[in-house]
């Protein structure tokens, strides 16, 4: 495996171009927390032309809901979600200038054309790994939606937080070509 | 008779929760680690590495394992001279689930109204009790905090008898392939055979107690656990979807006599992350 590579958010339109299925990143910088209800929200929002509560112009968002902290922690444990549920809103968040998403699972094909389309790459984050992920987590703010508890949207500063490109601006997809690599034909 | 008081129920309700979802069972962290020894893809060996690099941190941080600490199923094995006091044994669950994901800063998954306002109950409540009764005079409490993620990749179907084997291995080794990355693998997958839709599926969630590994006793259904394994593991997903030659850990299948027309056939996955944990009272 190819050393990690570090790279810093938001991610330039230089480092999108050069990355592809199946690199390792540390990433360092700011990212968006939502889930389910918050995605209805935001996208409900951007269509009655209401302010977000980020700024959604080159923004990365995980999608994650954490368990509560403890106290004198930050965070509790906070691993990704199944991106999937998230695919009617995406390609609108992507039209708005979201440059990453931050997840598991794989995307529905208009998600995936939408990356293309719009230059945006998809990460994965490894499902069910929340307390070593928690570890790259500086900093945790909720910035909107209190209310929903795990689902509530936060900005989170992170520091070498481990993922892997699973589509790229090119149309490259890890999930595919790591199981045609690996399947043996009956 | 012996008494057993329903708050002893509700505490060891509570502990079990709070500990199994900061550590892995044995088997379930032996069949990890067997499994990155087999690896060959260097993308699934680097998620392998994170997992179990996860549990190692889970433990001493005392963070949970993963961020969804899952709906609670609670199943109770209560011998029948067993008397229980002090209240109703349901509510005393429910306490237990309510303490322990509270006090153990556990993440509150559970929405009331499913298909409306979706409102979180705040403290994972309601559980999803299931007793049986059985011979002695002890309690047996087990619990599993089951992921969504996993969870929504089961699916029940009734073949034709005519279907027989190969149609049962053909459906579960598709459900696996069709759930790639979703269920966070490597996964172990329950498969429940015989009965009725709704005890195959319980079969199917059951099969999931047993040991990581440990063959069904009976041989001839061990050998289609093998056979569905070794298919299962030729499907290339691997660890977390990265592409690899272990994507599943184990296949545990359980069966039930059925109706003369009836093949019911149901699979459950669970994550890697497979959080159980038993106590008797």
């Amino acid at each position: 495996m190819a050393q990690a590579r570090k790279v810093e958010l938001p991610l330039s339109d230089r480092i999108l171009r050069e990355l592809r299925a199946g690199d390792n990143l540390l990433l360092t910088g700011t990212m968006c927390a939502a889930r389910d209800v918050a995605h209805k929200r935001i996208v409900e929002a951007l269509q009655q032309g209401k302010s977000l509560p980020f700024d959604i112009k080159g923004a990365a968002i995980y999608y994650m809901g954490p368990s509560p902290a403890r106290p004198g922690r930050l965070i509790g444990s906070a691993g990704p979600t199944t991106s999937a549920r998230m695919d009617t809103y995406t390609p609108c968040l992507i039209a708005a200038g979201l440059k990453a998403m931050i997840g598991k699972g794989p995307r529905a094909k208009e998600v995936k054309d939408a990356l293309v389309q719009h230059g945006a790459v998809y990460l994965g984050a490894v499902g069910g790994a929340g307390a070593l992920l928690s570890q790259s987590i500086k900093k945790s703010v909720v910035v909107a939606y209190d209310e929903l508890g795990p689902e509530a949207i936060r900005l989170l500063e992170v520091e070498d937080f481990p993922v892997t490109v699973i589509n790229d601006i090119y149309g490259g997809d890890l999930y595919e070509e790591g199981k045609a690599r690996y399947r043996i034909k009956p | 008779m012996r008494q057993i008081d329903v708050g002893d129920v509700a505490e060891t309700v509570a502990h079990l929760f709070e500990h199994s979802c900061h550590y892995l069972p044995e088997d379930v962290l032996l069949a990890l680690q067997h499994a990155r020894g087999r690896e060959k893809s260097p993308a699934a060996c680097d998620a392998l590495d994170k997992i179990l690099g996860n549990i190692v941190i889970a433990g001493k941080e005392q963070i949970p394992l993963c961020q969804d600490t899952g709906f609670s199923i609670v199943w109770l094995e209560l011998g029948q001279e067993v008397h229980l006091t002090g209240g109703d044994l349901y509510t005393a669950v429910n306490q237990g689930v309510h303490q322990g994901y509270i006090e153990g800063y556990l993440r509150k998954s559970v929405v009331s109204s499913p298909f409306s306002s979706r409102v979180n109950t705040k403290d994972n409540t309601p559980a999803d009790i299931w007793v049986d009764i059985v011979p002695g005079d002890k309690l047996k409490i087990i619990v599993m905090p089951k992921g969504g993620g996993a969870e929504n990749m089961s699916r029940l179907t009734v073949l034709s008898p005519a279907q027989g084997r190969r149609g049962i291995i053909g459906f579960v080794v598709d459900r696996v392939d069709e759930s790639g990355a979703n269920p966070c693998p490597p996964v172990i997958v329950g498969v429940g055979i015989g009965g009725t839709t709704e005890k195959t599926m319980m079969l199917a969630k059951k099969a999931l107690l047993r040991k990581v590994g440990e063959p069904n006793p009976d041989a001839e259904v061990a050998g289609m656990e093998k056979e569905i394994l070794e298919q299962i593991n030729r499907l290339g997903i691997g660890a977390m979807g990265y592409g690899g030659s272990i994507t599943a850990l184990a296949v545990h299948v359980e069966t039930f006599p059925c109706h003369i027309a009836s093949l019911p056939v149901a699979v459950n996955l669970q994550c890697w992350c497979h959080r159980r944990e038993e106590a008797i009272l």
